[in-house]
């Protein structure tokens, strides 16, 4: 199987830092100072979310039977031989959004300069190099792992056999539980 | 959260606001949202560029900053540069009153001595020769006491605090190293301390923000409240009208906003001295209102209605209505003046540190009061005639509020019962239990809180297990909103031994009804006068502040004053409450520290608590162990 992006949400904190990655990855400079200055200047394709406490980057899950796949009535919604990745073919694109209406994540949205679906490539420049996407490898706290299925799945047999035995791997987590508690009444 | 309670003005603000299409703080933090942990749990370092560092809480990412800080450091160098910002504010905000009098009493600045009970007291306190003295003779000693600790070098105690400050707790500060000096001298040494390469203890960073908190405390707070006096009187009990609704559809609407009652009380005194020119232009006359804490002082001093807190100060522009919006220091939002160019509003900065860009400049010095507090009120009028005929949305909604509980003005009440010993009627009361004990509910109003409607539901909890509430800045606002400054409020929120206690001292000082459960203090600045208040009562007691039934609180934290305030209430040996949380949960050892450790260094602890109702238990508590240790 080809690698996918997990997220384990207890890990964000909402730094944003994966949102700055993407638009860095996605811009002709490759640097933060050359993206700003750039017009129109890129746009991440990943998000954090505010979810009460929590909070969640939210992008493209590379679904393997993908919805936007089927509903692009123009055969813009490609498939990235090499990395499996969902991507915009934008000269095929015609700017109809079938694929927002149709995407269960939310994770397609429309380009208002380019009028263009626009979603996650999974950085195929970086992957294609052997590196993680830019929002996995800017996560300071790994909240995204950039795995096979197969990699996450042994990872957690190994940590249900460890806590079946009576040795659950520690979990460092400072005062995170702690903060998220504390922060119950200022959020809507 | 489920219980969206948003207070009325707010609610009827934000939807004239909405349906005028104007952006608010609320829509702004929505879209900042979700906020960033590491900020939250004050583990992102940008003090060198070899950064930014942040410390991954779940231990697995960095541990350490790239120059090897810790986590704990990290948050106690944070903290005390949070702690110095509010220090810094209240000190220069002070230097500024003692510069203005200063040249008052040399003529070259129109200002006079109108608090002389207050300057002769304090003279006394100073040691200060009075007899066959004049006024101004004796303000020229005593001013001259205040700017040696300015200059000093000498590394003798600082004069505000060496006279001023209890002796019990002196005496503790002197053991733990806490005394300072010179102020100045302080924030220059927390910011060195701080910088990259120097101080890497987080205890002695802790006990370096403990002494800014004391800077805060006797060169900030006491010293600003002790000028103001000296220059504007000492507050009386007054009543005023409160909310957005003291603005008027033909009046020429004057809106003071910030802290420094050396601008407003200028403005006040133009207002009504172009009163007529108003009324020229087709207005009924000038209406002045205050903004946040300088509504404060005017509204303690001379009555006049309080308009808005700090978390409504883009609302109130929202209604159309405000002429002129003029401001000195602390608290401006930004924002403001975008929005008042969405009416005819004329929003005026004044002091040459701050610029606001869209925001026309009327430079107020205090040598050129006169002149340039004209050129403002005129610029009101003017707007007004722009804006005259116009539609404007002034929510209908009023209050009374009781303010102006100097500590002077409750000695006063108190002694129409008990001359002699004027506290002993509440002491008596707080050892029989009718009063359980006292929380000092204070500081910011915060638009994360503000739809819970947090520190009014704090409060009724808290009056009703009979803790008596002071309070002050725009917590006081509030509290006038939601009618907490009354006497009805007694009835209505008390627990029967506070409504009994309340009810009585009312009646004995002939107010023809009972005293507010809720006793506005005055201004941030005038935190200083629950400090004097404490002291007064720990010292009839013979005990400790830190021994006293009483908790402070900043239930809506916002500004980096509060922490400087809170730190001094801390040095104090007041415990806190606070929400939302300070930025010290990425450190375990600063967590412990002010949480825990504090209580066997200077009797403090603090509580975080975003719930109300779990937060007056908490308060409660605290209370209930103060009591049992007195064995009351």
């Amino acid at each position: 199987m080809d690698k996918a992006i997990f997220t384990f949400i207890d890990r964000c904190v909402a730094c944003k830092g994966c949102e700055i990655a993407c638009a860095v990855e996605h811009s002709r400079a490759k640097s933060l100072f050359g993206a700003l200055a750039e017009s129109p200047h890129p746009r991440p394709r990943v998000r954090v979310e505010n979810a009460g406490v929590h909070s969640y980057p939210a992008r493209c899950m590379h679904c393997e039977d993908a919805a936007c796949i089927a509903a692009c009535p123009m055969g813009a919604m490609t498939r990235n031989a090499a990395t499996n990745a969902v991507y915009v073919d934008e000269s095929k694109c015609i700017g109809c959004w079938m694929c927002v209406m149709v995407c269960p994540f939310g994770s397609v949205s429309a380009d208002p300069v380019a009028k263009k679906a626009f979603k996650c490539d999974r950085c195929p420049d970086r992957t294609a190099r052997g590196e993680d996407p830019a929002c996995v490898a800017a996560c300071p706290t790994r909240a995204m792992i950039y795995a096979t299925p197969e990699e996450l799945a042994a990872h957690r047999r190994q940590a249900t056999a460890m806590n079946a035995a009576g040795k659950p791997v520690a979990r460092v987590a400072g005062n995170v539980d702690l903060w998220r508690s504390l922060k119950g009444g200022t959020q809507k | 959260m489920n219980n969206v309670v948003t207070p009325a003005a707010e609610k009827q603000l934000l939807e004239i606001a909405r349906s005028k299409g104007l952006e608010t703080g609320r829509d702004r933090l929505a879209v900042m949202k979700p906020q960033c942990g590491f900020g939250e749990l004050g583990t992102c370092c940008r003090i060198c560029y070899m950064g930014p560092c942040r410390i991954d809480p779940f231990g697995d990412g960095p541990k350490k900053g790239v120059c090897g800080l810790s986590p704990d450091t990290m948050v106690a160098r944070n903290l005390l540069r949070e702690a110095v910002g509010g220090a810094a504010s209240h000190v220069g905000h002070a230097r500024h009153l003692l510069l203005t009098l200063r040249d008052a009493l040399n003529g070259e600045a129109p200002y006079e001595i109108r608090g002389e009970k207050r300057l002769f007291a304090l003279a006394e306190l100073f040691g200060v020769p009075t007899k066959r003295r004049s006024a101004k003779d004796v303000c020229r000693d005593l001013v001259d006491i205040a700017l040696q600790d300015f200059g000093r070098q000498d590394g003798k105690p600082n004069n505000w605090l060496s006279k001023r400050a209890p002796a019990m707790e002196q005496e503790m500060w002197e053991k733990l190293g806490l005394l300072y000096s010179n102020p100045h001298n302080e924030i220059e040494t927390a910011m060195h301390a701080s910088s990259m390469g120097n101080d890497a203890d987080p205890v002695t960073l802790l006990l370096r923000t403990l002494k800014i908190g004391l800077v805060d405390g006797w060169s900030g707070l006491a010293l600003c409240t002790d000028v103001q006096d000296i220059l504007f009187g000492t507050p009386q009990v007054t009543t005023v009208e409160s909310n957005v609704g003291v603005l008027e559809g033909n009046s020429v609407n004057i809106a003071v906003h910030g802290h420094n009652p050396v601008l407003s009380e200028k403005i006040m005194e133009w207002a009504g001295k172009l009163d007529k020119e108003a009324v020229a232009a087709g207005a009924d006359r000038i209406n002045l209102v205050g903004v946040c804490c300088t509504g404060n002082e005017l509204s303690m001093r001379h009555g006049v209605p309080l308009a808005a807190h700090n978390a409504q100060s883009e609302l109130v522009l929202a209604t159309g209505a405000v002429d002129c919006m003029v401001v000195d220091i602390q608290c401006i939002w930004p924002s403001l003046p975008q929005l008042a160019k969405c009416f005819d509003t004329a929003f005026i900065t004044t002091d040459e540190m701050v610029h606001i860009p869209g925001a026309r400049h009327i430079e107020f010095e205090p040598h050129h009061a006169n002149e340039s507090a004209q050129e403002i009120v005129r610029a009101g009028i003017e707007a007004f005639a722009k804006r005259k005929g116009k539609q404007v949305d002034i929510p209908k909604l009023k209050t009374t509020a009781v303010v102006g509980l100097s500590l002077e003005a409750i000695v006063g009440i108190l002694s129409k019962v008990d001359a002699k010993d004027p506290l002993k009627p509440v002491i008596d009361n707080v050892v029989n239990g009718n009063i359980l004990g006292f929380a000092g509910i204070v500081g910011c109003a915060s638009i994360k809180f503000r739809d819970g409607a947090m520190t009014e539901k704090m409060i009724k909890a808290l009056l009703a297990n009979n803790v008596l509430v002071v309070t002050t800045g725009c917590i006081a606002h509030i509290c006038a909103q939601d009618g907490l400054l009354t006497s009805e409020a007694t009835g209505k929120y008390c627990g029967d031994g506070l409504k009994a206690v309340l009810t009585a001292l009312g009646q004995a000082a002939g107010l023809g009804g009972p005293l507010p459960p809720v006793w506005h203090m005055g201004s941030c600045v005038d935190n200083s006068r629950i400090v004097d208040l404490l002291g007064a009562v720990a010292s009839r007691l013979g005990v400790k502040i830190s021994q006293l039934p009483a908790v402070g609180s900043a239930p809506e934290l916002v500004q980096e004053k509060a922490i400087s305030i809170g730190c001094s209430f801390l040095a104090l040996g007041t415990p806190l409450h606070v929400a939302p949380a300070p930025r010290i949960l990425g450190s375990q050892v600063v967590t412990k520290v002010l949480t825990e450790d504090l209580v066997n260094i200077t009797g403090a602890k603090v509580f975080v608590e975003c719930d109300p109702e779990k937060a007056a238990a908490g308060v409660i508590e605290i209370i209930k162990e103060k009591r049992a240790a007195l064995g009351l």
